[in-house]
């Protein structure tokens, strides 16, 4: 039972130019490049593409490229509730909250006595607008590794927003521009505003909109809302505005109140990071898994081996030597985390 | 520790000098004392611990983390301190956080064995931000951008005082500053200034204008003399007390210990710091060479020896001259400094003329020597009393026209803060021929400031509408002979810099029209640029 060999597992799992791929059950996983049948593990544009011929992921996830895509996004769908057993050829395939975002699945694939767990991106912590990570035993763990540094250990995220707050309180002639990801990041952010008792209007970049009515019509309350668009010169002082990262330095924001700019992020954990983006409020919020959730996460299932995806593996790699578990890194290219 | 550490943070990422008095006042305001009077010691610079030393960080973090994880880490974050702060493996059972009097209090008595242990203890009790503000605290240098002069003008904005009164008393007071908050928050009186060579707040000249005040203003009612290229130091021994001081109260006699030793009288002296080669003033170059630095050794005393030029007495031994008119002050001047007979302090003369038109001729025309480097001329009304600020009326700077170059605009960056979204800061250059007989540009200075926003707003569309390569939040924009923006550039003076690739640095550059009209190949050439070197 427990002497199968990496080329064992490889016979259920392997990577490919077009990403991770099932052999038995001829899917690939978060391809990066149009397939055959793809199994989609959340809504990211880097994880989730269109032009597939058919697609396996949670209700939510389909939903989320249906909004991004068109409804065309691939000839087929299939919708998978979490814990809810799909079996192809000889393999089974669970999918299993990830934590990363609304949706966001990890890949439980069995196949003989073989049991491998595709994680996609996760984090641990506690997520108003997502059901929490939950981890499974199993012989080969998929992990990222997108903050696999120990530079990475991410305060609570809920000081990070009465850090927010503090500001707009210090600052009430100036506009708070949050540079946050549209899908995922955003929403947990005025979730936790909401939770920090702020029930003013939040406004929200126009690319933000339909992933917010999404999130809403899947139960994520997230208060009033409104565009930030269409406003006049030096705009809505002392209030919070939403806009994806790449907004917030750019033209767009020279309609606000002397804007301060912030943005949520993992990277901001590193001030050179923030400098070299002009930002002048670091929140450190991420959806990824810090180096302590990785490294706890990889404790805790004790996989017998680990094979990491994408991000900083080095450390990693070098941590499992340290720990006595075997590691290998897939060098998968085309998951861009830049702005999470 | 814990507040200290959060605006430490903020102040680092906060471009805008209002933002930062807010943060400043927001904190002194609500801290305790005396944590806050530690803390306004460590960013006034009156408070610096050499109690760490970077090998010693590294160590005692290699000895938690596996080193190989340590060298990854540091190689992505690119600064020890930092890379420190963030991986520090807390041990579990942490146990209270230190508050910062206590952090301070320990190191000034704690022996040098006694450092490591309490590093670690703290260390351990810190999160990540409060880890790093300690590391900053030990290694000494807070850099987060705060000068000593923008945090009193914080304390002034606390107690709605004039920063002249926080200037005034400043020196007299002591870290943790109890007195002075007292004072600021009503609930005591003015503290005592009655400490020897303390600052005198100085008093400053307007600029003049050149369409109203001279028809406004009678010639016979003023001094004039040259506006010295150097910069202005208020120079003070009393009761065996000696300070050198800037125009904002800084002491800064450790890099001058030529000039403190040449302080040979009782009282109190206002001038220019000037260095001076065979009893004639250098430029502000070889000025340079001696500033910002925390002491100065034989080689650089040698090389760029510095004096005073005195143009106000303050204080005559213990008789304090700041009521009396000018007039009269210049006479004890002239006193003071011909009985000092001091190779290092010398008196800055007098130029006499009869009408405004005399003194205007003299501007334009500095005879050879000292004044072909003064900026421009002091104006001083003879009856006036030694009154710290900027009053307007007793003085009077009337500044020598700036130098004017016809440049090219080569690279544009983006700006902070109001300006994040623009292209706000410009490297321009001149023509320059090379050995072929090839004319390229070459970049001769950089500019952010001269335009208004609607101009700010053009130039920013045309470098976006232009760039040719992108480096980064640097653009470089399209200029050759046939297309470019030509720059109509104002400064101060050249001077010689091996720094910079054309070999000229220019002081106080910035934008004094857009020559939209203007051909780039019509822009001017680094020779003439050259004829201007100081």
């Amino acid at each position: 039972m427990r002497s199968r060999s990496m080329a064992g597992f490889r016979q259920l799992l392997r990577n490919t130019p077009q990403g991770l791929y099932c052999p038995p059950g001829d899917f690939h996983i978060d391809p990066v490049a149009p397939v055959a049948r793809a199994l989609v593990t959340h809504g990211h544009s880097d994880h989730a593409r269109s032009g597939h011929g058919t697609v396996l992921a949670t209700p939510e996830t389909l939903a989320i490229m249906g909004a991004r895509y068109g409804e065309s996004f691939a000839a087929t769908t299939q919708a998978a509730r979490y814990g809810e057993k799909i079996s192809h050829n000889d393999v089974s395939v669970t999918l299993v909250p990830a934590g990363h975002v609304l949706g966001s699945a990890q890949a439980v694939l069995r196949w003989k006595d073989i049991t491998i767990v595709v994680s996609g991106d996760y984090k641990r912590r506690r997520d108003p607008t997502c059901a929490l990570f939950e981890p499974v035993p199993c012989d080969v763990f998929v992990s990222e590794a997108t903050f696999g540094l120990p530079v990475f250990r991410f305060p609570d995220a809920s000081e990070e927003v009465a850090k927010l707050l503090k500001s707009v309180a210090l600052f009430p002639e100036r506009t708070h521009l949050v540079g946050a990801y549209a899908l995922g990041k955003a929403q947990r952010i005025i979730s936790l505003l909401r939770e920090a008792g702020y029930d003013k209007t939040i406004y929200v970049h126009g690319a933000m909109a339909s992933m917010n009515a999404l999130y809403e019509a899947h139960g994520v309350q997230l208060g009033p809302l409104a565009p930030a668009t269409d406003v006049a010169r030096n705009a809505l002082p002392g209030e919070i505005v939403i806009a994806p990262p790449s907004a917030i330095a750019d033209k767009w924001a020279r309609r606000f109140a002397d804007p301060i700019p912030a943005f949520a992020s993992g990277w901001m954990m590193v001030r050179a990071r923030a400098r070299q983006r002009h930002v002048e409020l670091p929140l450190v919020i991420s959806d990824h898994a810090d180096w302590d959730e990785l490294t706890e996460t990889i404790s805790e299932i004790k996989p017998r081996e680990l094979w990491i995806t994408h991000g900083s593996e080095d450390a990693l790699l070098r941590w499992s030597e340290l720990n006595g578990i075997t590691a290998h890194a897939l060098e998968i290219i085309g998951y861009a985390d830049e702005d999470d | 520790m814990r507040a200290f550490a959060r605006l430490l943070d903020q102040l680092a990422f906060t471009p805008s000098r209002n933002a930062k008095l807010t943060l400043l006042r927001d904190y002194l305001g609500k801290a305790p004392d005396p944590e806050r009077g530690w803390a306004l010691a460590s960013l006034t610079g009156a408070l610096t611990f050499d109690a760490a030393k970077p090998a010693f960080i590294r160590k005692a973090a290699q000895e938690r983390l596996d080193p190989q994880l340590f060298a990854l880490s540091y190689d992505f974050v690119g600064d020890l301190a930092e890379t420190v702060a963030l991986v520090w493996p807390v041990k579990p059972g942490a146990n209270r956080e230190p508050e910062l009097p206590e952090v301070v209090e320990s190191l000034r008595t704690a022996s040098r064995r006694e450092v490591p242990i309490l590093l670690e203890r703290w260390l351990d009790a810190l999160d990540a931000t409060g880890r790093w503000a300690l590391l900053k605290l030990l290694t000494g240098g807070l850099r987060v951008g705060v000068s000593a002069r923008l945090a009193k003008q914080a304390l002034a904005g606390l107690g709605d005082v004039a920063v002249t009164d926080i200037e005034e008393v400043w020196h007299s007071q002591e870290p943790p500053y109890g007195d002075l908050f007292a004072w600021l928050e009503k609930r005591s009186e003015r503290p005592s200034t009655d400490a020897p060579a303390r600052f005198r707040p100085v008093m400053l000249a307007q600029a003049i204008d050149e369409a109203t005040d001279f028809a406004r203003y009678d010639a016979g009612d003023y001094a004039a003399e040259w506006k010295w290229d150097g910069i202005r130091v208020q120079a003070a021994h009393e009761r065996g007390e000696r300070r050198l001081y800037s125009r904002t109260g800084e002491d800064i006699a450790g890099a001058f210990p030529d000039v403190l030793a040449a302080l040979d009288f009782e009282g109190v002296i206002d001038g220019e710091l000037l260095i001076f080669n065979d009893g004639h003033a250098a430029s502000f170059g070889d000025l340079q060479q001696r500033l910002n630095r925390k002491s100065a050794d034989a080689k650089l005393l040698a090389k760029f020896p510095a004096g005073i030029r005195a143009y106000d007495l303050l204080m005559d031994g213990e008789e304090d001259l700041r009521g009396l008119p000018f007039a009269e002050r210049r006479k004890r001047l002239e006193a003071f400094i011909a009985r000092l007979k001091s190779p290092r302090i010398d008196l800055s003369p007098l130029q006499p003329f009869a009408s405004w038109e005399e003194l205007a001729t003299l501007r334009a025309n500095p005879p050879q020597g000292d004044p072909a480097i003064a900026e421009g001329l002091m104006l001083k009304r003879w009856d006036s009393i030694y009154e710290p600020g900027r009053p307007k009326g007793p003085w009077f700077k009337w500044k020598r026209d700036p130098h004017l170059v016809d440049a090219v605009l080569m690279y544009a960056q983006r700006g902070h803060g109001k300006r994040s979204g623009f292209y706000s800061d410009y490297t321009f250059g001149v023509w320059r021929e090379d050995a072929n007989g090839d004319r390229a540009l070459t970049p001769v200075g950089k500019a952010y400031f001269g335009f208004t926003d609607e101009e700010l707003k053009r130039i920013d569309k045309f470098v976006r509408d232009n760039t040719v390569e992108r480096f980064g939040p640097v653009r470089s924009v399209r200029a050759d002979r046939d297309f470019g923006l030509v720059l109509e550039i104002a400064f101060e003076g050249l001077q010689r810099s091996a720094r910079h690739k054309s070999g000229v640095a220019m002081r106080f550059p910035r934008v004094n029209r857009i020559r939209w009209d203007k051909p780039a190949r019509e822009a001017d050439e680094l020779p003439a640029l050259e004829k201007l070197l100081d």
